[in-house]
């Protein structure tokens, strides 16, 4: 590779990047450290050993595993059920005419609105009266699908073109057929982007599972971890393990899939 | 969720319609089109139209969600107006709000003007500024309420090596919303500035070079062609950021829970507190219905504003 002259950007991009990234690396390391470590003054940015007790008391005195599996659960469900009916009715709206689609797709974009404070108490009722409040399908069926989804995946519909759709009917294939032997292996990156977008607002929800679960074994990381906090504020060590546990599987995912999901910002963000 | 409202599409292509036969034939392809469309549109439709048309029956009462509610008419968005709690929160709201739209902006051109430079080490400085974005706003807020520790946290450390007083950042009533806005950008910045990256990487070279043939310095040349094309995104991410500001609820319930003496309360904060803590769903109910409404008004001038300056984006 050539050998770029130094940039004074450098002076702006270092000092930043540490700000960005420096708290992150705090935090995986106060997990490893001991409370009377953490108690110090002045207070040490690196653990002297590595202690797992934050781990290990985090892992006998709570439900962390479970919390943990619980929105591995929720995520893959709302990940797999927006791959499924947004690819849908993306390709329903873009494509297809039917009766009653202008009526449903302004229905759509109207809803995106509304804050999700409003839609809460109501939910939270229509939840209660379903019985399904505090179990963990309350924590994925407002996951199931989002115009969010929807406008994504109808917006890269209408950018294919429609010639080997045509030639598809053509030669007989149904709707479904055409759809799914044509249509969707050429909507991978489209598909990959709404599974990163649905995975990390789904994983990092809180405000929703919060409202509409209250038993300790249904949590979701998110509102397991705030409720730990609430708990045990001062027991460092154990909450910011909790944030690496909680934290950990979404970074591992960006740093492994980062082409991808910065070509998803972009892609999704605005071209046009 | 508005992020694909920016990307209209240039053209719009649509598969030839076959030719229509019988009455049958439409039928048929209605039924096709609901089977494609139906189940998703329920979902949305459902889960969102039906309870906020619900929610503005339960403003106009008062309920505590057990025994029957009261018709009480318009009185609960009355009752705002007096109400100091409210007025405190739709205070703080605003604030928030204006510093933090206008600092994501600002921060995110100027970020994503340093990593569109083509320097050593960009790819790092990229992965670096993007991670907190991932970390979800509730272990923010844990980490936050560590690192902003008045006694042992790294933020009274650092100003302590500079010389500085120490701080009582998120204990402190005057200083509180301030530091929940600083944790906020820290964690949403790297949605502008990707979204900026991209813009910027779609400015057409040759203007650029126009520029710099004619004479212009790169600091004119960023005024006067770069930004003007970086109005549509502006547009869009101010729509965002203010919809993220206004809805800002995981970072104040993992740091301050409002306090301290309601320094941080928020409409949103409230809201969670009138129905999910007192169980005035009534009231609570009016307050989001008012939120929604304001939110509305913001983003329809915001686009307004865009359209009538040129600059459109929707």
């Amino acid at each position: 590779m050539r050998r770029l002259p130094f940039s004074p950007w450098h002076l702006l991009l270092m000092p930043l990047a540490l700000i960005f990234v420096l708290p992150l690396v705090q935090m995986v390391l106060t997990s490893f450290m001991t409370s009377q470590e953490i108690n110090q003054f002045p207070p040490k940015f690196l653990p002297t050993s590595i202690h797992l007790d934050g781990y290990r008391t985090l892992l006998s005195e709570s439900n962390i595993l479970q919390w943990f599996g619980n929105t591995v659960l929720v995520s893959a469900i709302a990940v797999l059920s927006h791959l499924v009916l947004c690819s849908l009715a993306g390709y329903g709206f873009a494509r297809l005419k039917f009766a009653g689609r202008g009526l449903a797709f302004l229905a759509i974009v109207a809803t995106v609105m509304i804050p999700i404070q409003l839609l809460m108490i109501p939910t939270y009722l229509m939840f209660a009266r379903a019985g399904i409040v505090d179990t963990l399908a309350a924590a994925f069926v407002p996951w199931l699908a989002s115009a969010f989804g929807i406008f994504l995946m109808r917006q890269f519909f209408l950018g294919l073109p429609a010639e080997l759709e045509e030639a598809a009917v053509l030669d007989g294939c149904s709707t479904l057929r055409t759809f799914l032997s044509v249509v969707l292996p050429l909507a991978r990156p489209a598909l990959a982007t709404l599974a990163i977008f649905t995975l990390l607002s789904s994983w990092n929800d809180l405000l929703w599972p919060l409202v509409a679960i209250s038993d300790d074994s249904k949590f979701t990381l998110q509102v397991g971890l705030a409720s730990f906090q609430g708990t045990r504020r001062t027991e460092w060590s154990q909450l910011m393990a909790g944030n690496v546990i909680a934290t950990m599987p979404l970074i591992i995912a960006f740093l492994v899939a980062q082409k991808r999901f910065i070509a998803t910002m972009t892609f999704s963000g605005l071209k046009g | 969720m508005a992020l694909t409202f920016a990307a209209t599409p240039r053209t719009h292509q649509q598969v030839a319609p076959r030719p229509r036969g019988r009455r049958g034939r439409a039928a048929r392809r209605t039924l096709t089109g609901w089977a494609f469309a139906g189940p998703a549109t329920l979902i949305v439709v459902g889960l969102s139209i039906f309870p906020a048309v619900w929610a503005f029956f339960i403003s106009r009462t008062r309920w505590n969600g057990i025994a029957p509610a009261r018709d009480v008419g318009w009185r609960n968005y009355e009752r705002i107006a007096t109400d100091p709690d409210a007025i405190t929160a739709a205070k703080h709201t605003l604030l928030l709000t204006a510093l933090f739209v206008p600092g994501s902006i600002v921060l995110g051109i100027l970020i994503a003007v340093a990593l569109n430079q083509k320097i050593r080490l960009i790819g790092f400085y990229r992965t670096c500024i993007f991670v907190p974005y991932v970390a979800s706003a509730a272990a923010t807020g844990i980490l936050a309420s560590f690192v902003f520790n008045p006694q042992f946290g790294a933020a009274n450390e650092a100003l302590r090596r500079l010389g500085l007083p120490a701080q009582q950042f998120l204990e402190s009533p005057g200083q509180a919303l301030l530091v929940i806005c600083l944790i906020a950008l820290w964690g949403e910045v790297g949605f502008t500035a990707v979204i900026y990256l991209a813009a910027l990487q779609d400015i057409p070279r040759e203007l650029i070079e126009a520029a710099t043939v004619d004479g212009a310095s790169r600091w004119r040349t960023f005024l006067h062609i770069t930004l003007p094309e970086l109005r549509p995104v502006t547009v869009f991410a101010a729509i965002w950021q203010t919809i993220t500001a206004m809805q800002l609820f995981d970072l104040i319930y993992t740091t301050t829970r409002g306090g301290p003496m309601n320094s941080t309360q928020t409409i949103v904060y409230y809201i969670y507190e009138l129905a999910f803590q007192t169980q005035r769903l009534g009231y609570g109910a009016a307050v989001a219905y008012l939120l929604f409404v304001v939110t509305m008004l913001l983003t329809v001038c915001v686009i307004w504003y865009s359209r009538r300056s040129g600059s459109e984006a929707f």
